[in-house]
């Protein structure tokens, strides 16, 4: 095997669940202050998922005191601890920037997916 | 002055620190080196040592090299450098450089030969600023001037100008050694070296940056 692919086996995580772009998330991250490590949560609409292998990152946004946050962030990186998806979202794009003009309700209410069962 | 390796350019991936930083990484297979010669300053006036890397079909070789191998009893090598040492006392034992010869986190020089890039202007070439679009211009890439008039009457010599670009040799001072792994036979150095997939760099330790207190102890062996 070659020898990238197998480093970058080694760091991949095993246990990610499956979600897509306007799903809602739960992005548990890891954040060292003052010597101190603690879970930070950002929750937020997926909004793009890029890249393969351990390169894979997506971008969440969520508005914040009505203002507009995205965070990026490497799938694989230890400073994901965790991912929860909340909520399946319905959407016909896979980079939802027009989520960034959208203001009020519009732009956190996305119709909501079906799980396809037995497929 | 210490012992490098040769090595081959695997590719370039990423590696997660403790704190969870990635870092760039260039993979740089380092297996099976071999130490050649050993010049002393007895015999050679100098102390040095070569080390051989690859492996070569005996057929491609000519009989002055395939001597030098026999008589060092190494199979034959597509790359062997030389490595100056300081004294005669530095001289290494054994067969092989092993990866012992780096720590992980010391710096290092990678010496490879950069990517052919072709007959290239000298926008490409020299970052030269080249002429506006539009407003009439008609000369938009080119060299512009490149002397004065009757005096000096002729070009100043080394006057960047359009031409070969790339297939030097190149030297990218003060990267990190990440990571070893013997087990692979590779080397993880951080950011980028010159040249493509599978061709040939040297690593050696910095020049300019102090040796780890741990290489002296281990550059005896």
């Amino acid at each position: 095997m070659n020898v990238i692919d197998k480093i970058e086996r080694e760091q991949m995580k095993t246990e990610i669940p499956a979600f897509i772009p306007g799903d809602t998330v739960n992005v548990h991250s890891r954040v060292v202050e003052g010597g101190k490590e603690r879970i930070q949560i950002f929750t937020g609409i997926v909004i793009a998922r890029r890249g393969t292998g351990i390169n894979q990152a997506f971008t969440v946004r969520k508005i914040s005191n009505g203002e507009g946050v995205e965070r990026a962030f490497h799938i694989h990186s230890p400073k994901v601890a965790k991912v929860e998806v909340t909520k399946r979202g319905k959407v016909r794009r896979a980079k939802l920037n027009y989520l960034r003009d959208r203001v009020g309700k519009a732009a956190t209410n996305l119709k909501s997916r079906q799980e396809k069962t037995g497929a | 002055m210490s012992i490098g390796l040769i090595g081959k350019k695997v590719g370039m991936t990423r590696i997660y620190d403790d704190l969870g930083n990635a870092i760039p990484v260039t993979v740089i297979d380092v297996r099976d080196n071999v130490f050649l010669q050993r010049k002393t300053v007895e015999k050679d006036g100098y102390s040095a040592v070569q080390v051989g890397y690859d492996d070569q079909k005996t057929s491609r070789i000519n009989k002055a090299e395939a001597g030098h191998f026999k008589s060092n009893d190494v199979s034959p090598k597509r790359r062997v450098q030389e490595f100056r040492l300081s004294s005669d006392s530095e001289l290494p034992e054994g067969d092989h450089p092993g990866l012992d010869v780096f720590v992980e986190g010391q710096w290092v020089d990678v010496i490879g030969t950069s990517k052919g890039k072709g007959f290239q202007g000298a926008m490409r070439r020299h970052n030269f600023a080249g002429q506006p679009q539009t407003h009439g211009h008609m000369m938009h890439r080119r060299t512009g001037a490149v002397a004065a008039g009757s005096t000096p009457a002729r070009i100043w010599k080394g006057k960047r100008m359009p031409g070969h670009q790339g297939c030097d040799s190149i030297t990218v001072q003060n990267l990190k050694i990440v990571k070893k792994r013997s087990e692979d036979g590779v080397i993880l150095v951080s950011g980028a070296v010159p040249g493509s997939k599978g061709s040939y760099v040297v690593i050696r330790p910095a020049v300019k940056k102090p040796a780890p207190a741990i290489e002296e102890a281990s550059g005896e062996n």
